[in-house]
């Protein structure tokens, strides 16, 4: 049991990654990487959301009604967001200013509801909430490598420590101003996911075609 | 799942005849719909109602930092709300340019009522992007020793790229030499837009001049210099135009007829 429940945690954060086997929770990972603390914030709440929305949603799964049962969990998802949004704005409210709407925006994250319709809806709340965990750092790894690729490249410092001095502060480094662009995390996130699967070549897609070879007549 | 259900023994009660109904039931997917929402609800208004005074605290000492370091005297090792007391906050009453003692200075709440149509004006001539202008603004005054206007602090605020950039503009006892610039809340693209919080393009601001000998306002935020010259001009941020022309617009409305400029020509005259 122990076993298994190691497994889940440490199975999402390469072979079975939320963003780069499964593709999902794409849309944040653009908005929130340009800068590190940033990005390590947001994946704090978004485990920490995952987690016990899991956890919740497992703890009453054999009440939800399956008309209702996607509206169920946004509520559950939601109202934990709201909470962790709140929590930020009274305790770290720095933090809270930089990510501005995006806290808001994890309700949205489509790792969050995945996990929850996926696993949570059928297993135990233990068993749930590690699985949530397991996804939110998932998520965070490629979150956290993104992030480091665009600050040190886009703003040259890393957490907001200078590491190459930039030509507007009177430095000699010129910043890549696309990689401060949210476009730039398709090309990373592309970049890690063909890294991810050069090395674990399981991870691969079959191919939904085949290319025919036609002999001429 | 139903099956599960059916093992548990007879259920107890009303609840209890509830929770062992099949969930697809219609009466079991209304308990759970109105139940849930209604633990929901509480849970998310109490954390909110527990978490204002906090929050309240965070945004308003935010502010005072903000005003504390647009006037140059910010510094991170003394209390806020102490170093805050060497500011007299006063209601200026834009048309007028005159304060007001109409509200209570501590508590007017600048954003509120530039929404409030009682409190506000819908403007037809809006380069600053902003539709409502409040007919009120809270102003800082800092006094020297003497008791003496030293510097004023102006609430500004206009539209960028992305969004409405909140901000202050300092300005010395003569009403037309800037002392500094600061927004204090902005949703600019980081690295181009955001560059406005860079400390050596805001030190640029420092020493410019508003309006030139004749009274007309010369202040300019573009590449090159206009033809008033440097002492009216501030560059571009590279990489960034429409936050530049927005930050532009913003500083010329609010230092123009439309807004400060009867205080500031107050201020100029001494009668204050």
């Amino acid at each position: 049991m122990a076993q298994k429940r190691r497994e889940m945690l440490i199975d999402p954060l390469v072979d079975n990654n939320p963003i780069t086997l499964q593709v999902l929770g794409l849309c944040s990972a653009l908005a929130v990487t340009s800068s590190l603390q940033v990005a390590f914030v947001m994946t704090v709440a978004v485990t920490l959301v995952t987690g016990f929305s899991s956890m919740f949603i497992s703890m009453i799964r054999n009440q939800i009604p399956g008309s209702i049962r996607i509206i169920v969990q946004m509520v559950i998802i939601a109202s934990l967001v709201i909470l962790v949004d709140q929590m930020l704005k009274a305790y770290a409210f720095e933090i809270s200013k930089t990510l501005s709407v995006f806290v808001g925006l994890i309700i949205t994250n489509c790792i969050v509801m995945g996990r929850a319709e996926a696993f949570a809806m059928k297993n135990p709340p233990i068993d749930s909430f590690i699985d949530g965990i397991g996804n939110g750092l998932g998520y965070g790894l490629i979150l956290m490598l993104v992030g480091f690729v665009r600050e040190l490249f886009g703003s040259g410092s890393l957490f907001g420590v200078t590491i190459l001095e930039t030509v507007n502060n009177g430095g000699w480094y010129v910043p890549n101003g696309l990689l401060l662009l949210p476009p730039s995390a398709f090309f990373i996130i592309g970049l890690i996911i063909w890294a991810f699967r050069a090395w674990k070549p399981e991870q691969v897609e079959e191919r939904e075609y085949k290319i025919q070879v036609v002999e001429a007549h | 799942m139903p099956e599960e259900n059916q093992n548990q023994t007879p259920a107890k009660g009303p609840i209890g005849r509830f929770l062992a109904l099949p969930p697809d039931s219609v009466p079991k997917t209304v308990f759970v719909a109105v139940t849930l929402c209604l633990v929901a609800s509480m849970i998310v208004s109490a954390a909110a109602v527990a978490l204002r005074p906090l929050q309240e605290v965070n945004a308003l000492k935010d502010k005072q930092i903000n005003i504390l370091q647009v006037a140059g005297i910010y510094d991170p090792s003394e209390d806020v709300v102490e170093a805050f007391a060497a500011f007299e906050p006063q209601v200026l009453e834009l048309a007028t340019g005159t304060f007001t003692d109409k509200f209570d200075a501590a508590t007017f709440d600048d954003r509120a009522a530039a929404s409030d149509p009682e409190l506000s004006v819908a403007l037809t001539d809006d380069p600053a992007g902003i539709a409502r202008q409040g007919k009120y603004a809270t102003v800082y005054l800092l006094r020297d020793d003497a008791g003496d206007i030293d510097k004023v602090i102006l609430p500004i605020h206009g539209y960028g790229l992305w969004s409405t950039l909140y901000g202050f503009i300092a300005l010395e006892e003569n009403g037309n030499d800037i002392f500094g610039l600061q927004f204090y809340e902005h949703g600019e693209t980081p690295g181009l837009g955001a560059e406005v919080d860079n400390p050596r393009w805001k030190a640029l601001w420092s020493g410019k001049r508003l309006a030139d000998e004749n009274g007309d306002l010369q202040i300019s935020v573009s590449k090159a210099a206009p033809a008033a010259g440097a002492d009216y001009h501030i560059d571009a941020l590279s990489g960034a135009t429409l936050t530049t022309v927005g930050v532009h617009n913003l500083v010329n409305f609010w230092m123009g007829e439309a807004g400060y400029k009867p205080f500031l020509d107050n201020l100029k005259a001494g009668n204050l």
